[in-house]
């Protein structure tokens, strides 16, 4: 199994082996599940309870599906673990993380100064996502006036 | 025109950093090629035949004059001395180091330009009416509109690797002077019955290989919600668009597969989800940046007499000028297809020179056009005449536009990797051909198209005449399309037969203008002869 390198959550690190989508609606009392491009997010909206860990997988990281995936999985309440694997590059990591991605399992591990400066990168934001951050449009307007 | 605040500023600032850093680590070999290309794309970034080429992005195609200038000292410091304004509004220059690349964002961001998502498989910069605040037609400026998506969809997290590049157009008039419904989102700003402005979504229009004309989709999305129906448009195109075939990756083939009316259907599921979620910046946010676009301080008492007796002049006034809604004033536009010229190219001294002229003459504002050519949105008629001679001393008077010397091309194998044929020597050929002020007054309106390859860049599907180059067995060849038009009455061209080498195809287009001539009724431009007489006469005149 490939290690988590980035992980922004306080709870306990879940580690139950994930299976796929399919498995998962069929049958399943797993609590890890791995999400693949073609995969429809909204298939786990009934279980979200159930859920202690959503694998979003990237096989290429220019295939970028796996984004609406995670805000999906957000935008419905989910709060557990969301985990992007793969192919997992540097300049992804602050656009993952304000999708709603809180760990991060690169397939190769990536320069550790570079990662943060990733995360770091934007002190402000244009969009409001599932991250929760205040978007400059909100700041330029406190109070939604 | 818009002006930046402190986290606009801080945002293109912030970019600036993030790609010298990308350029650090390819330069040290962190980053192989192949991972740095998708991201020097989404920075405008392109490895062209010769040399690495940079698009800048120039907002719905508004300018200011300092920014103007940089554009020209820009080509002139890293550059071989021009810029080639493009087919969507911005400017491109050919012969850029990739070392330099970063200091050349760190001047734009200095004067609030940026190369931004200006390619890649992202939303790239939002195109808008050329003639936007000063045309007599509109309803309202679109730009606010267009600024409010420009900012929402800058550094979009979920968006940046979308199945292909997305194109969004926002036009406020009946006369669609941007190709609205070849874009992959074309909105039409419109009064409800209420009397409400809204925003009416035309999705998956396009060129390329399968041009197809959007169809609307949405009749009326309300000011409050335009953001949040963008985003539903994009989520579900995000989702289900094809990437397991580039060339069938565009939204229009999801919309055309789907069917319209799925795709609507999916979109308002996703929509009536996404409303819940307060992603939708407030009014205050569209009413905060109106009043940049606010009109200049126009006098009222302006006198709208013109001195046509120089006859050269009142040429270029009648072709190149169009009305503007102030009494007194005119927007005229700089043809930048002189006669044997490279469409869409200006000098950096010819840069500098508009950028100066703009704040003498024109308010201190300048529009790119989707047709390459340069707008001075707000002339005092009174000015009209000396502004027509100082730009006529630099190149810059051809009086053209709309006709056939105002070609359309594409870079072509000259400058592009993807080209099948080089596209500017026939369109050198084609406006040399065509040279004399006569021959062009006598033929008219005539828009003419010119594309090196099926990706459509030059949009010959759109052209009254449309070219398009291909590879035929190593050996360039042109084939020749009639009928297609990019305007309120959009329609798409076809082909007329076999195509012809650089010279013949060159025959080809002096033929067909023969045919329109021959047969023209009184007040017909040659789309609506072609229209009218279809295409027979016109491939009789070709190959018979």
């Amino acid at each position: 199994m490939v290690e988590v390198q980035f992980r922004f959550r306080d709870d306990e690190a879940v580690n139950d082996p994930a299976v796929t989508v399919d498995a998962f609606t069929d049958q399943s009392n797993a609590t890890a599940v791995r999400i693949e491009p073609g995969d429809d997010a909204r298939a786990l909206l009934p279980y979200l309870d159930q859920l202690a860990l959503v694998e979003v997988n990237f096989p290429a990281w220019t295939d970028g599906r796996g984004y609406s995936s995670a805000r999906v999985l957000r935008e419905a309440g989910y709060t557990g673990e969301i985990r992007a694997v793969g192919d997992i590059v540097i300049d992804m990591l602050g656009h993952l993380k304000r999708c709603g991605f809180d760990a991060f399992a690169p397939e190769h591990p990536l320069n550790p100064t570079d990662a943060q400066n990733a995360f770091d990168r934007w002190d402000n934001v244009y969009q409001a996502t599932a991250d929760g951050r205040q978007p400059i449009w909100a700041k330029r307007h406190p109070a939604g006036v | 025109m818009y002006k930046y605040d402190e986290y606009d500023q801080q945002m293109v600032d912030t970019r600036v950093a993030e790609f010298r850093d990308q350029v650090r680590r390819r330069l040290s070999g962190e980053l192989t090629e192949d991972q740095f290309r998708p991201l020097r794309l989404q920075n405008g970034l392109y490895l062209q035949l010769h040399a690495y080429m940079l698009r800048v992005a120039v907002p719905y195609g508004t300018l200011n004059s300092a920014q103007m200038k940089v554009l020209g000292d820009i080509a002139d410091k890293y550059d071989r001395g021009y810029g080639h304004f493009t087919t969507r509004q911005n400017i491109q220059y050919n012969w850029i180091k990739l070392e330099d690349t970063p200091d050349i964002l760190a001047d734009l961001a200095k004067v609030e330009m940026h190369a931004i998502q200006t390619s890649g498989n992202c939303i790239r910069n939002i195109s808008s009416d050329q003639y936007a605040g000063a045309a007599a037609d509109e309803l309202v400026d679109p730009r606010p509109y267009a600024e409010l998506l420009r900012q929402w969809s800058s550094f979009h997290p979920e968006f940046l690797t979308l199945p292909r590049k997305f194109k969004i157009a926002v036009i406020a008039s009946e006369t669609d002077r941007a190709a609205m419904r070849l874009h992959d989102i074309g909105i039409k700003m419109v009064k409800n019955d209420a009397g409400e402005i809204g925003c009416q979504f035309y999705v998956g229009g396009g060129m390329g290989r399968t041009p197809m004309i959007g169809p609307m989709i949405k009749e009326f999305v309300p000011l409050d919600q335009l953001i949040t129906y963008s985003e539903a448009c994009l989520r579900v195109y995000n989702r289900y668009g094809r990437r397991d075939n580039k060339y069938k990756a565009r939204i229009k083939i999801l919309v055309h597969e789907l069917g319209k009316d799925e795709y609507a259907r999916q979109v308002e599921e996703e929509f009536a989800h996404l409303l819940s979620q307060g992603i939708e910046p407030p009014l205050a946010e569209l009413e905060r940046i109106k009043p940049y676009f606010d009109d200049p301080a126009f006098e009222t008492d302006a006198s709208d007499d013109l001195d046509l007796s120089d006859p050269d002049f009142r040429l270029w006034v009648e072709r190149n000028c169009h009305a503007h809604k102030q009494a007194g004033y005119t927007i005229a536009t700089v043809s930048l297809k002189p006669i044997g010229g490279i469409p869409g190219d200006a000098s950096a001294d010819q840069i500098r020179l508009m950028a100066q002229l703009a704040k003498d003459y024109s308010f201190d504002e300048l529009r790119v056009t989707h047709a390459q050519n340069i707008v001075f949105p707000h002339v005092k008629k009174a000015d009209l005449y000396t502004l027509w001679q100082k730009l006529d001393e630099a190149g810059l008077g051809t009086a053209n536009l709309d006709s056939v010397g105002d070609i359309i091309a594409c870079p072509g194998l000259d400058y592009c990797s993807l080209a099948n044929a080089r596209s500017i020597p026939v369109a050198q050929k084609i406006s040399e051909r065509f040279g004399s002020a006569e021959k062009q007054a006598e033929i008219g309106e005539l828009k003419l198209k010119i594309s090196g390859c099926i990706n459509a860049c030059g949009h010959h599907h759109a052209g009254h005449i449309g070219i398009l180059g291909v590879d035929k067995k190593g050996v360039e060849n042109y084939q020749l399309l009639l009928g297609g038009s990019e305007g309120a009455d959009t329609s798409l061209g076809k082909i007329t037969g076999p195509g012809f080498d650089e010279d013949g195809i060159v025959d080809a287009v002096e033929k067909a203008t023969g045919v329109y001539l021959a047969n023209r009724q009184e007040g017909e431009r040659f789309l609506d002869t072609y229209r009218r007489i279809g295409m027979d006469p016109f491939k009789e005149a070709i190959y018979g």
